[in-house]
């Protein structure tokens, strides 16, 4: 161990501000683009998943043929 | 050895590779990130000169490191790009360039806080930095390109022709950075002194680096795999693959 | 019959050489920019009037005129350089003329090579035989404008040449100016430091012949190389639209 203390640790004697600045901006940024990349990976594969399953929902059971429009009853006051 | 290259041009073989080594790159990468950075900032001595705040190398080297050998590994991918149009050369460029960024970045960050207690200010035309600075524009210029052209093979080959032109003149730029520096500020005060450093601060140094290293290939498998399910959506293996519940 | 077999089976003997080729391309770029004269002027004005907000923004001091004149001209011919840029292709691009270059017999690098010659012609020579008129008004003493003039006869083309490349990578796509200019500026620091530090070392008195051949073998390696990676840019840009 280099230093006395815990709190000599932290002071770095003067210096702590600049070391501890740089060491805080270097674990947010690289743990920043690892969360994101992973966030950004997980979102793709999502995508794709429910992409399959819908493309397997419309080839599967229901080939049925969609009416092209449907008609629903809409009550409307005549008052 | 001709079968391997295929292989290694194909995404499919690549995706599977890379799902299978990726642990093991996070684990190893972060407990020596982490085993570096604790004995540099904790157990390492101090410099003599510049006192504590030389802790800041542990970091500030592997970025610097880092950065300039992904430009190189850039510039490999794109020669394959153009020579052999390998897919998997331009998904390793676009995944690869805006890491490279940040990382030329914290570089340059780390460097500034760095010149301040050392020098007494933030930033010095110093010959690294600018260089460093100029390698930052180049990333910058990489990303925006590939951002601007839609056709995604067509950006590639782009890309790799600027990632090309720019390694041409990488050493150039270096070269004349410094020529400049010594003529406009003689005796500069160097960052560092590598070859005097005693073992003590270098094993946490090369510690570091090496978790860096290991990081940045865990964060290229990521990204390009990623890269690889935008581009491949549409096969017949990942559809398989991801209904299959792979990852 | 032989004869009638031989025009079948042999390409079509234009008889037009690579040289020939790279002339004609230079004297069309010339005669077509000088239909469209206000185009040739722009970047000159431009230039002027760069010059002109340094006294106005900084300081009219004889003296810091004196000591940073030259980099105020090598910064501003480098900017009215990187602002002609996108003339080099747009046009034949526009009217599918640069098509026809693509797929003219003669090697493309060749043709491409000339386009840029007439380029710096157009803009970068004209730069320089302005350059005195500037250098007496920022100051400059007479030595020190010559060596200026000589560094841009030199820097200029490379500048064309890099810039070349720039131009056939961003061409077609939206807002290709910026782009062109983020590409390109790292690319022409080396440039602007000889440059400027040429003009430097010949005001304290020092040798500049060293300097000179540098800039010079900055240039060798720009005519060898550059067009190469143009035309494999041009190729790719066109493959794209």
């Amino acid at each position: 161990m280099a230093f006395d203390s815990f709190s000599a640790f932290l002071a770095m004697e003067g210096h702590g501000p600049y070391v501890w600045t740089c060491y805080a901006v270097f674990v947010v940024f690289v743990a920043g683009m690892m969360f994101w990349s992973a966030r950004r990976n997980r979102a793709v594969i999502e995508g794709c998943k429910r992409r399959f399953e819908q493309q397997q929902g419309t080839s599967g059971q229901d080939v049925r043929q969609k009416a092209s429009a449907t008609f629903t009853r809409v009550e409307v006051s005549q008052d | 050895m001709w079968q391997f290259f295929h292989k290694l041009g194909s995404p499919k073989w690549f995706y599977g590779i890379a799902t299978r080594f990726m642990p093991w790159l996070l684990v190893a990468g972060l407990m020596l990130l982490l085993a570096g950075l604790v004995w540099g900032l904790a157990f390492a001595p101090k410099d003599y000169l510049q006192g504590n705040s030389y802790r800041i190398i542990f970091i500030h080297v592997p970025t610097a490191f880092l950065a300039q050998s992904m430009y190189i590994m850039m510039a490999a991918a794109g020669v394959v790009t153009l020579v052999w149009r390998m897919k998997l050369a331009d998904v390793f460029v676009k995944a690869v360039a805006p890491v490279g960024l940040v990382f030329t970045f914290l570089s340059l960050f780390t460097g500034a806080v760095w010149g301040k207690p050392t020098w007494g200010t933030w930033w010095i035309w110093d010959a690294r930095l600018t260089s460093m600075l100029i390698l930052l524009f180049l990333y910058g210029g990489v990303i925006a390109l590939d951002r601007a052209i839609n056709d995604e093979k067509s950006a590639a080959r782009a890309v790799a022709v600027l990632v090309l032109v720019g390694v041409v003149n990488i050493p150039i730029i270096k070269y004349s950075v410094e020529w400049w520096n010594t003529l406009h500020q003689p005796a500069t005060l160097k960052l560092t002194e590598e070859p005097s450093m005693p073992t003590e601060m270098l094993v946490p140094l090369l510690l570091s680096i090496a978790g860096l290293y290991l990081l940045f290939g865990w964060l290229a498998c990521l990204r390009m795999k990623t890269e690889i399910l935008v581009r491949e959506q549409r096969t017949r293996w990942v559809k398989d693959m991801i209904m299959a519940g792979g990852r | 019959m032989n004869a009638k077999v031989d025009a079948v089976l042999k390409p079509v003997e234009t008889g037009v050489g690579p040289v020939q080729a790279m002339i004609a391309v230079f004297s069309r770029d010339v005669r077509v920019a000088f239909r469209q004269r206000q185009d040739l002027l722009n970047p000159l004005l431009f230039f002027v009037m760069v010059v002109t907000l340094f006294p106005l923004g900084v300081s009219p001091e004889v003296e810091f005129l004196r000591q940073s004149g030259a980099g105020i001209l090598w910064v501003a011919a480098l900017l009215s350089v990187l602002l002609s840029l996108d003339h080099l292709f747009r046009h034949d691009f526009d009217d599918g003329t640069l098509e026809q270059l693509v797929l003219q017999p003669q090697p493309l690098f060749l043709l491409v090579l000339a386009k840029t010659l007439a380029h710096w012609m157009l803009t970068g020579l004209p730069l320089v035989l302005l350059t005195p008129i500037l250098g007496i008004m920022v100051h400059l003493e007479g030595n020190s404008i010559a060596i200026l003039c000589l560094t841009l006869l030199i820097g200029t083309p490379v500048l064309s040449l890099i810039g070349a490349i720039g131009a056939a990578l961003t061409l077609g796509l939206r807002s290709a100016g910026v782009l062109l200019s983020l590409l390109i500026i790292p690319l022409y620091i080396p440039v602007l430091i000889f440059g400027t530090g040429t003009v430097a070392a010949a005001s304290e008195g020092a040798p500049v012949a060293g300097y000179l051949a540098l800039m010079g073998a900055f240039l060798v390696l720009a005519l060898t190389l550059a067009p190469f990676a143009s035309a494999a840019a041009l190729r790719i840009s066109m493959s794209n639209s």
